[in-house]
């Protein structure tokens, strides 16, 4: 976004009294369908090749691919990355590192099998509810419990939030694996299947897989459109210098637990998808290893680019399911934790950064070079 | 906050706690002192742990993630050395300096070199703790490990009032909570690395103007900080016994210490250790299947109240 840009948009921010708090931005003053009209034609003329060959690859893939790749690495990646996406969201823009993100799609996918059907044993927890009245209630309950993590950390910064979210994540963790009486313990719910709508059963690879790719693209734009309104703005803002921002009369607080709630939406719907993927979750599924292995996705990508979160899903589940082949299947922590540890010593950007680094290097030689900005 | 508020929240809080007490007396008394005595030797473990993680990142705003990691570590060295050797002492040196070695190397090879990108620096140690346990779970597996308490520590403590017997290992935690507590106080504000320590807190760039080679008095910070945990990995194994879990469940312990105590300091974290540990044991003792509960509950109350702990400054 270049500089004129940005203080356009800031003014438009400005010029509501109060910066509206939530997800919805205010619409952006001017004059109506002509700007309008300017404005798609603007997003239109962003469209670049590589992105009409991205899509057209997403919607072909499962044409092509084995219905285990379609599921086991299409979906579950799409799927991973979603719940990636909401953090690279609070992480790369809002400047927070939530490490309850897990959490928060483990509370949305809990409530799934709560609210839902979840296999015979566990009737005498799971009231039953039809799959359009569970749901919805599920990703509201994940939300308000992602606003209310929200509230919490951010009367702290930096790396304040990133010890107070981890408590908040390894506390629900125990919290599962402890009670019986509401989370089923150790055991959790099994059988909490993805429900047959329109005559098409939902678990079937093929529909799973479009299912999770129709979520992850309205996440995607979600979070693009997002950082381009005046809420957005005004959030990057707030990452970059909140004590300016307050001074600017935007209430820092607000805006940082809009974002949450916000990135909770994104959460909780990767959350039941995953639940629906896997059919059971557990305390296994909010435990230490996962919710690290989020922010190893988000990092693994590329914590300034939305997209970012997607690539380091599918990278993750590539050696999840592949790297086992090649070394021990028990050594799979070593393998993603020196993963890890390369990325974040060697290049901060993720592999997007690793990538802009070569172009870089390579446009060197014609003079160019763009500079890069690393975890912030 | 208002007077009125003020009260009003005191009450709230202080009434139900008084009327608990009061019930847990009346109902059970040995059960209630033994859930005490209990909770306060636990404390006296997480305030050694929880310790050393505030010590580092009070000086280098690193948050030490791996801090787990090297409890475990400490626990399963001492544990190797107490079976070879049969010293106890020994044990308890040898998780000390090998959690301090590991520490000083993760200083000088990693830390030095992204001084104050202190995201960056929390993020690679949580990748270290990835590696740290998986080579640990690979090198001893995933039994349980736990170490005997020396002989003349070892069995019951009898004829005690109230309680009647009680084991002579966990009593003496207390003690040596206090002492190392003491010591640790003692060094930071009677000695003069203790005094370079806390003028690096306040003020890094003026103490190394100050002529202070502020690289060492890191690295011992932070051997000191990674010595406590694996310290406290030695005490933890006769106690809790090891087992590849722990090194989360410490860290939590820690991190949950040094936010409710206050961050970067050793007096927060021993309130915040008390706090906790007494809190921990209670809700085991009398309501296990939510007792963790408790423990977040603490934890919303002293955020809501007191955002950078009970003890901890402004920043």
């Amino acid at each position: 976004m270049s500089a004129a840009e940005w203080r356009n948009a800031m003014n438009t921010g400005a010029a509501v009294p109060r910066p509206r708090r939530g997800v919805s931005a205010p619409p952006v003053s001017g004059g109506g369908a002509e700007i309008g009209e300017r404005r798609i034609r603007r997003a239109l003329e962003a469209i670049r090749l590589r992105h009409v060959i991205v899509l057209a690859a997403l919607v072909v893939y499962p044409w092509v691919a084995t219905p285990f790749l379609t599921f086991q690495i299409g979906a579950q990646s799409l799927a991973l990355g979603l719940v990636a996406l909401s953090l690279t969201f609070l992480g790369g823009y809002g400047g927070m590192i939530s490490l309850a993100q897990m959490t928060v799609a483990g509370i949305a996918g809990y409530m799934v099998a709560i609210f839902g059907a979840a296999s015979a044993a566990d009737t005498a927890i799971s009231l039953g509810w039809p799959w359009w009245l569970a749901v919805p209630v599920a990703i509201a309950v994940a939300t308000l419990a992602a606003a209310f993590i929200g509230w919490l950390s951010v009367r702290t910064e930096g790396i304040y939030t990133i010890m107070i979210t981890l408590a908040v994540g390894v506390a629900f963790y125990y919290l599962c694996l402890q009670n019986y009486s509401v989370f089923n313990g150790f055991q959790g719910f099994q059988r909490v299947n993805a429900p047959v709508v329109f005559g098409i059963n939902w678990r079937d690879p093929l529909a799973f897989y479009y299912l999770a790719l129709f979520w992850s693209l309205a996440g995607y734009f979600f979070v693009k459109y997002l950082l381009r309104t005046p809420f957005g703005i005004a959030l990057q803002g707030i990452r970059d210098n909140p004590r300016r921002m307050n001074a600017l009369g935007f209430n820092v607080t607000a805006h940082r637990i809009a974002a949450s709630a916000a990135a909770g939406v994104l959460a909780a719907i990767g959350g039941v998808l995953l639940v629906w993927y896997n059919g059971l979750i557990g305390p296994g599924s909010v435990g230490t290893s996962w919710i690290i292995n989020i922010l190893i996705i988000a990092v693994l990508g590329g914590m300034n680019h939305p997209i970012g979160a997607f690539l380091g899903a599918i990278v993750f589940v590539l050696l999840q399911t592949f790297a086992i082949d090649v070394i021990d299947r028990e050594r799979f922590n070593l393998v993603i934790g020196v993963v890890f540890l390369a990325i974040v010593l060697f290049s901060p950007d993720g592999l997007l950064g690793l990538w802009a680094a070569l172009k870089s290097r390579f446009a060197r030689s014609s003079g160019f070079s763009t500079p890069r900005g690393g975890i912030r | 906050m208002s007077r009125f508020w003020k009260w009003f929240w005191g009450v709230v809080i202080v009434v139900p706690l008084v009327a608990f007490v009061a019930w847990g007396v009346w109902d059970n008394t040995k059960l209630f002192f033994i859930t005490l005595l209990n909770g306060l030797t636990l404390a006296s473990l997480y305030f050694i742990v929880a310790s050393g993680f505030t010590l580092v990142f009070g000086l280098m705003r690193n948050v030490n993630l791996a801090h787990g990691s090297l409890y475990l570590l400490g626990g399963y060295v001492g544990f190797l050395v107490a079976e070879k050797t049969g010293y106890f002492t020994l044990a308890l040196a040898a998780g000390f300096l090998v959690a301090a070695l590991v520490g000083l190397a993760m200083q000088v090879a990693i830390f030095r070199f992204m001084q104050g990108q202190d995201l960056r620096q929390t993020m690679v140690t949580i990748g270290l703790s990835i590696v740290i346990a998986d080579v640990l779970l690979w090198a001893l597996g995933a039994t349980v490990h736990q170490t005997s308490a020396p002989e003349w520590l070892a069995g019951p403590l009898r004829d005690l009032p109230l309680i009647t017997a009680y084991s002579k290992y966990r009593i003496a935690l207390l003690p040596l909570g206090i002492v190392i507590g003491v010591l640790l106080w003692l060094f930071l504000n009677r000695t003069r690395v203790g005094m370079m320590i806390r003028a690096g807190v306040d003020d890094r760039a003026m103490l190394a103007a100050a002529g202070v080679n502020v690289n060492l008095v890191f690295a011992t910070t932070f051997a000191i900080g990674a010595g406590l945990a694996g310290f406290g990995g030695v005490i933890g194994a006769v106690e809790l016994s090891m087992v590849p879990g722990e090194d989360v469940r410490l860290l939590l312990a820690s991190l949950i210490v040094v936010i409710v105590g206050g961050m970067g300091s050793v007096v927060g974290a021993a309130v915040g250790a008390i706090i906790l540990g007494v809190a921990e044991t209670y809700g085991l003792a009398y309501a296990p299947t939510y007792s963790v509960v408790f423990t977040f509950v603490i934890l919303v109350l002293v955020l809501a109240f007191r955002p950078r702990g009970i003890l901890g400054q402004a920043a």
